[in-house]
């Protein structure tokens, strides 16, 4: 076996230029899939926080009584998914919306009557992520007496999963292509390195080598490639991640921070991705070329 | 002589109608000999008589067009693509035109024999040196096929066709590029390679190595085996 890995690496090093576009090829490929992924995943992940906690403003019915309003608390904890009930008065609310805007805090103040009804801040963690049960809770508290209107950003949620769904299909259609331009860049590349070696290749046939004898080195060799060609993917990648966060966290403070990198058993199969590529380019090649 | 059948029974390579075609240009025709275990034979001719051409045959660099061809009990017609490499390993052969791998060193071209046969690096590293000492390139080890004289590679060949510790060694013009001196030790070597009770054949049209032993000589002549002499 050290013999078989002593002729990769010294094909790797006398093919400086065919080793180079092959791990550059890999990596790009692998650079490309892991933007996409890393995405997805992100997208994935704020979109499953957000759902976990749905927060609905439950708004009161104007001229509510004390009694009306306690009956509709008591009937909103009642219902299954609802976490947790926080009762916001109307002058809340305006003493709430003046401070999200300091600039305008005057033109609230010309108001002579508060336009803004109670309402129930509502945590909902639904028992199934799935649109229609939030949907359903929705509708039951809407139902309930003493409520005017339910606001949730439903729509805005909804669009937002479509789009990360179709980006998905995309993404998983993308990745496989490039996987596919992959291999076969890496076939032709080893097709390459076989060519400029098929006298070599005949004298060892000659001399009573096996064609496993011939082959083996390749193999290696196509897997080394493509797990180097793959760390170097990943860590391009982590830089471009490194400096978006870090420009992000300059102005959005610590949510920045939700936005993760894959896992470190993740990357381990990204990097088996690569080595996959390598040797898939090389059995392609191969087969061709020793049948001839 | 022995009866027929004893013979028979002692044939390590046996042709039997052999003919090569190369398009409609006619290589060998009919060409029917055996060659015993331990026998040093010469075939010779002048260029283009075949030779090459029938020691390709034997470790199938070529297909032959008609005939048989038996080699140490594999009929060759039937070997597939499996047994090939264990059909040369029966043969350590000299190429005429070397056949060295312009890339790897001296010492990596003969290790890389006894490395496709599975030897341990350690045994292939001494086997490797002492076979370069018998050829008397041993302090060449680390040189490239083509910055060595034709004789120096066709010394290298030898050791190389040496290697595998094989049961015949074929041996294309062995001494062609060397001075007589040279020649000589080579040829020292091929029967020591003899003496120790391997087979060897050797094409040459070299009729002063031929005069050195008295063995059997094949002649051919435009593909045809016109005579053969000795045993
Ligand atoms: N690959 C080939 N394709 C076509 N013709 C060939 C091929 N190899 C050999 N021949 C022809 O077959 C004939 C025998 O060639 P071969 O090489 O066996 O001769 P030889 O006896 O070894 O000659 P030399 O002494 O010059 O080496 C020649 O006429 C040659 O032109
Ligand atoms: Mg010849």
């Amino acid at each position: 076996m050290k013999v078989y890995f002593k002729r990769a690496f010294d094909d790797i090093l006398a093919n400086v230029f065919l080793t180079a576009i092959t791990v550059g090829t890999i990596a790009l490929a692998i650079l490309i899939a892991c933007a996409f992924a890393l995405f997805f995943v992100n997208a994935g992940h704020m979109l499953n926080a957000w759902e976990k906690g749905v927060r609905m403003m439950v708004y009161l019915k104007p001229h509510t009584s004390e009694a009306a309003r306690l009956d509709t608390r008591y009937r909103l904890t009642r219902i299954d998914g609802v976490k947790k009930v926080v009762f916001v008065s109307r002058q809340e609310a305006l003493a709430r919306l003046k401070q999200q805007m300091p600039g305008r805090a005057g033109l609230l103040d010309d108001l002579r009557e508060n336009p803004l009804p109670d309402a129930f801040e509502v945590t909902v963690v639904p028992g199934s992520q799935a649109e229609a049960v939030i949907e359903l809770i929705a509708r039951r508290i809407s139902s309930l007496p003493g409520v005017d209107d339910v606001e949730y950003g439903k729509r805005w949620l909804r669009r937002f999963a479509q789009l990360i769904n179709l980006f998905r299909l995309a993404g998983f259609a993308v990745g496989g292509l490039l996987f596919m331009a992959a291999v076969f860049i890496v076939a032709n590349t080893v097709r390459l390195v076989l060519y400029s070696r098929r006298e070599e290749i005949e004298i060892m046939r000659l001399v009573g080598a096996t064609d496993r004898f011939i082959k083996i080195p390749f193999y290696l060799e196509g897997t080394i490639l493509g797990a180097v060609g793959a760390v170097i993917g990943l860590a391009v990648l982590f830089a471009g991640y490194w400096t978006f966060v870090s420009r992000l966290q300059q102005e959005l403070g610590d949510g920045a921070k939700l936005i993760g990198f894959f896992s470190p058993s993740v990357c381990l199969a990204i990097v088996a991705a690569g080595m996959l590529v390598g040797w898939l380019g090389c059995l392609i090649s191969l087969k061709q070329f020793m049948k001839a | 002589m022995p009866p027929r059948e004893d013979r028979e029974n002692q044939a390590l390579i046996r042709l039997f109608h052999v003919s090569k075609r190369y398009g409609a240009k006619a290589a060998l025709s009919d060409i029917t000999i055996d060659f015993e275990k331990g026998e040093f034979a010469f075939i010779t001719g002048p260029s283009g008589a075949g030779k090459t051409t029938l020691l390709k045959l034997l470790y199938l660099g070529e297909a032959l067009t008609e005939g048989q061809i038996l080699v140490d009990g594999m009929n060759l017609a039937r070997i597939n693509r499996r047994t090939v490499p264990m059909l040369r390993r029966k043969f350590g052969i000299v190429f005429q035109d070397y056949k060295l791998i312009a890339s790897m060193t001296v010492f990596r071209n003969i290790a890389l024999v006894l490395e496709a046969q599975g030897k341990r690096p350690r045994l292939v590293a001494k086997k490797v040196r002492s076979l370069l000492r018998n050829v008397g390139m041993e302090d060449r080890e680390n040189a490239l096929p083509p910055s060595l004289s034709g004789g120096e590679q066709q010394r290298v060949a030898i050791a190389r066709a040496m290697a595998g510790e094989p049961r015949i060694i074929l041996a294309d013009e062995p001494t062609g590029s060397l001075d007589p001196e040279a020649a000589d030790a080579i040829f020292e070597l091929l029967k020591d390679f003899h003496a120790r009770g391997g087979t060897v054949i050797i094409a040459t049209h070299d009729r002063s190595l031929i005069r050195k032993a008295a063995h059997r000589v094949v002649h051919l002549k435009q593909g045809r085996c016109v005579a053969i002499e000795g045993n």
